[in-house]
């Protein structure tokens, strides 16, 4: 053991352990008591893993494993968690928040009340309060005090009044912008109560009779307009429950959180706008995934092989030049893309003198989506087939050359073989990803085109870009239905996927 | 998109203290595979915004944020306070709408005012106390659009709707009617002066907005009106007779009829075909001028023409505002900016000046006209303009509204696409 290991072994820690303890205070002022205690278990475990000289097994499971749990295992059991809820438009605040929103954002100015400068003062802290509005009616000029319990008038001889706003007064310290805008939480439950109402701050400087046309009664669960007398209760709507009058107006759209259990995955299986396209899309989608795997795959490899042979001069221009696609951020490729497609100014038709709606014809648009992706993805097939083959020892295809084995021959009775051995797995993740491919979808077609009969499938929708429409489009944000999705969506991929692996797992029986 | 709302940033910085393990033995643990091609795109186009940090935070878009940067920085050091002034490319609405309830979003946002019907279902707003003689200055249309539940809940500055340019060399005269226009457009083709009669955007996926002139001067409605002039949700207007025959005028324009409108010209091109001189006309509203004058075409604004012996062309009124967020880290100053800061000719001078449309102040408005008619042509395109709905449910109003004009556009039948949308939407506004 070396003094640099030990010190880089401390300081790691150490930096680790100070993150920690610097970020406690905000997480307990933010009661986030159950992440605190899981950051902690963390450090503790990662702290008793290299700290010590016990456990060497630990010193290499231990990384991973967290960062599985972190990873993985964490935001899977948070998208299951919040499958269960009805998180989302409409439905973000609690019940007790949502009332205090809507009655809290009744408050309308008193007829004929005046409007007062305002200047915010304090006996003790500026942070903390206890807090006094010095008020000077815009109308009079007359300078009043106001506190909880009440309006006073001001001894005009104790105060100083500069244009039009007291600046000074005896025992007071008058609060900067800074100092008002810090203390907005305290203020904004500060009134001076009137006898119509009470006197409100209204950003830095000024303040003005207000008073809150709602009431809340926490016994019988009812809002109540006070000007018209009319009574909100709870009914339940569509789904959801709102505040709303006996004929079922409702007083907001605004509801609340609230547990549905299995709903959302029920809805999943049952809503008939669900079920009208799934099969088709799924299919489509299989389609599209493997289509793109395969097409990348052969365009790669085929390049690869190509300029795999020492005879080719200029090798590794050629391997930059076809590794540009690459590096061209994807959705300005895609968007570059989609110009290319249009039917009247598009580069495609303009060369070819075709006159082909790229865009609006689902056969042509599905056949645009695999050019795209081919495009897209051909250079990292390029890139692990070079890699691969340069990996495969010459003396094999030099022994099968020698036993009367042709090019041809020799590739696809060695190459290909060891080959897959290794880029398998990788086809199999490629797959998996085209398979949830979002932005190439959206990017290019959004889906469509679509039919008046169903504007929520389009012709070239995948599961995922199909599911987001359902979870965020024509319903606004659907958090807790998009989980449940999700959910599903996780298991078809990963069943999907170990079937794939299974599969591959044969071809590593060639060695 | 992410399915699990943003966390707060003590929690993220929190969970990269323990993502920070991997640095102790990064050596020692393999490299995982790579997810595939264009993984990189993945992350970088569905990012959600993060605030900055700063006294007052404001969110906006790419134009407007042109005009409030000035402004912003104005007040920031007048109020000896730092300002971050932040440009959300893209769902400004649904990011901030999120970021709120998170409590990481905004202090201040602009958006246009269909953004009150969503923001109030979430709470994501606060009302701004402005008082009945501050209100007076302004628009009484724009000023009703951000009014609701007798509340004002963000402060207009400027408006927005569909107009006709012309490109004067190719078509001299105003068109009285559509038919004119379609006329004096392909004539001008015919002379070679310009390629395309119209430049509408349709796109393979439609534009409802955009349609909505032509659509009502056919004789279709989206929604009827409730009795204040607002947008009534009960009075669907999709799938009845009217739109129907409103639909086969459109489709006498598309593809099987005189081809003015097309699938090919979308958002993307549709400005920049009448700038390029291509096009003898465009609808379009105040977002296109800055690249129109700037392209040399000479040029003239009127309002959308109607049909012969059809109704008024009404497009959509939006009304662009600023909107305190119910969650400010900073809500004295984000309203101190909006209702006193913002509430001021000057104010309103300065954005129109960074950011061309006709200002909600109405004097502000008068004053500008006088040196720059083209702000005044822009007004008097909003004369039987409706205000655009914001109902919450509209996201799923537009895009099968939108798509039955990209399908009428292209040839489908007139009949069956409007009644089919018809059910789609009625469907939509049953669930709300």
């Amino acid at each position: 053991v070396t003094i640099l290991a030990v010190s880089v072994r401390v300081l790691c820690l150490g930096t680790m352990v100070g993150t920690t303890a610097a970020l406690t205070p905000s997480l307990i002022a933010g009661h986030r008591y159950v992440l605190l205690a899981v950051v902690w278990a963390a450090i503790a475990v990662v702290v008793a893993t290299y700290a010590t000289h016990r456990g060497l097994l630990a010193k290499y499971l231990v990384p991973g494993t967290l960062l599985l749990v972190l990873f993985v295992v964490a935001p899977v059991l948070a998208t299951l968690q919040l499958s269960t809820t009805n998180y989302g438009d409409g439905t973000r605040t609690t019940q007790q928040q949502t009332i205090a929103g809507i009655v809290g954002n009744s408050i309308v100015q008193t007829a004929g009340s005046q409007r007062f400068n305002l200047t915010v003062a304090t006996t003790g802290t500026p942070a903390a309060g206890p807090f006094t509005f010095f008020l000077v009616d815009r109308a009079t000029s007359v300078a009043y005090s106001g506190t909880g319990a009440g309006l006073r008038p001001l001894d005009p001889a104790r105060v100083t009044l500069t244009g039009g706003f007291v600046t000074q007064a005896q025992g007071f310290t008058m609060l900067t912008p800074i100092q008002v805008n810090a203390a907005a939480q305290l203020l904004r439950n500060f009134t001076v109560p009137t006898a119509d109402g009470a006197i409100r701050q209204l950003g830095l400087h000024e303040a003005y009779e207000g008073r809150a046309v709602l009431k809340y009664d926490k016994a019988a669960d009812t809002i109540t307009n006070t000007q018209t007398g009319v009574r909100y209760t709870v009914q339940r709507q569509n789904g959801r429950e709102y505040y709303a009058d006996s004929n079922g107006n409702r007083l907001s759209d605004q509801s609340w959180r609230a547990d549905v259990g299995l709903d959302n995955y029920r809805r999943a299986f049952t809503d008939p706008r669900i079920l009208s396209g799934f099969l088709r899309i799924f299919a489509w989608t299989l389609v599209f995934a493997t289509g793109s795997v395969v097409l990348t795959f052969v365009v790669g490899l085929a390049l690869a092989v190509m300029l795999n042979d020492p005879r080719v001069r200029g090798q590794k221009l050629y391997r930059s030049i076809l590794l540009l696609p690459y590096a061209i951020p994807g959705f300005i490729s895609i968007l570059v893309w989609s110009g290319f497609y249009n039917q009247d100014f598009g580069l495609i038709n303009h060369l070819t003198g075709m006159h082909i709606n790229w865009l609006g014809n689902p056969l042509w648009a599905k056949a645009a989506l695999l050019l795209t992706n081919l495009w897209l993805g051909f250079p990292y097939m390029f890139l692990v087939s070079t890699g691969a083959l340069q990996a495969i020892p010459i003396e094999l295809k030099e022994a099968a050359s020698i036993d009367g084995a042709g090019p041809f021959t020799n590739f696809r009775r060695i190459t290909f073989p060891l080959l897959l051995v290794s880029v398998a797995p990788l086809l199999v993740a490629s797959f998996a990803f085209n398979f949830n491919n979002y932005n190439v979808i959206q990017l290019l077609t959004q889906g469509g085109p679509f039919t008046p009969d169903n504007p929520n499938a389009g012709a070239t929708d995948i599961l995922i870009s199909y599911t987001v429409r359902l979870a965020f489009g024509g319903g606004g944000a659907q958090f807790g239905f998009a989980s449940a999705i999700a959910t599903l969506l996780f298991g078809i991929t990963g069943v999907l996927a170990a079937a794939q692996f299974r599969a591959t797992r044969r071809l590593e029986e060639v060695n | 998109m992410r399915l699990i709302h943003r966390p707060s940033a003590s929690a993220v910085v929190a969970l990269m203290a323990v993502a920070a393990l991997s640095s102790t033995t990064a050596c020692s643990a393999a490299k995982p595979a790579s997810p595939g091609p264009t993984a990189s795109a993945a992350s970088a186009a569905s990012k959600a915004p993060t605030r900055e940090h700063a006294d007052l935070v404001i969110w906006t878009s790419e134009t407007a944020s042109r005009a409030i940067t000035p402004l912003a920085k104005q007040f920031g050091s007048e109020n000896g306070i730092t300002v971050a002034v932040q440009v959300i490319a893209s769902d400004l609405a649904a990011n901030a709408i999120t970021a709120n309830a998170a409590g990481n979003g905004p202090d201040v946002l602009t958006l246009p005012n269909d953004f009150l019907g969503g923001a109030l279902q979430n709470g994501a707003i606060a009302p701004l106390g402005l008082s009945a003689g501050d209100l007076a200055a302004y628009d009484k249309n724009a000023v009703a659009s951000v009014t609701r539940n007798g509340q004002i809940w963000a402060l207009p500055y400027g408006s927005e709707n569909l107009v006709l340019f012309r490109n004067t060399k190719a078509a001299p005269k105003a068109p009285a009617t559509v038919e004119d226009l379609v006329a004096t457009g392909q004539a001008a083709v015919k002379k070679g002066i310009v390629d395309r009669a119209l430049s509408l955007p349709v796109g393979q996926q439609g534009d409802a907005y955009h349609m909505e002139p032509f659509f009502t001067s056919a004789g279709g409605s989206l929604f009827g009106s409730d009795g204040t002039g607002q947008p009534d949700a009960t009075k669907l207007g999709i799938g009845t007779p009217a739109s129907v025959a409103a639909a086969k005028k459109i489709a006498a324009l598309g593809d099987k009829g005189s081809k003015v409108l097309s699938r090919s010209i979308d958002g993307s091109n549709a400005i920049a075909q009448f700038t390029a001189g291509k096009a003898a006309y465009l609808v379009s509203g105040p977002w296109a001028i800055a690249d129109i004058r700037k392209s040399g075409v000479p040029y003239d604004i009127t309002p959308v023409p109607s049909f012969k012996g059809g109704k008024p062309a009404s497009p959509f009124l939006a009304v662009q505002a600023f909107w305190t967020m119910s969650k400010a880290k900073n809500p004295t100053f984000a309203q101190e900016f909006v209702t006193k800061a913002m509430n001021t000719p000057a104010a309103m001078t300065a954005l129109y000046q960074q950011d061309p449309r006709p200002p909600a102040q109405t004097a502000v408005l008068k004053a500008v006209s006088a040196k720059d008619p083209d702000m005044a042509k822009l007004a008097a395109g909003a004369k039987y303009a409706t205000p655009l709905p914001d109902f919450p449910f509209m996201a799923g109003v537009w895009p099968p509204l939108s798509q039955a004009f990209a399908s009428i556009v292209g040839g489908a039948d007139p009949t069956s696409t409007m009644q089919k949308t018809g059910k789609s939407i009625q469907s939509v506004v049953a669930a709300r």
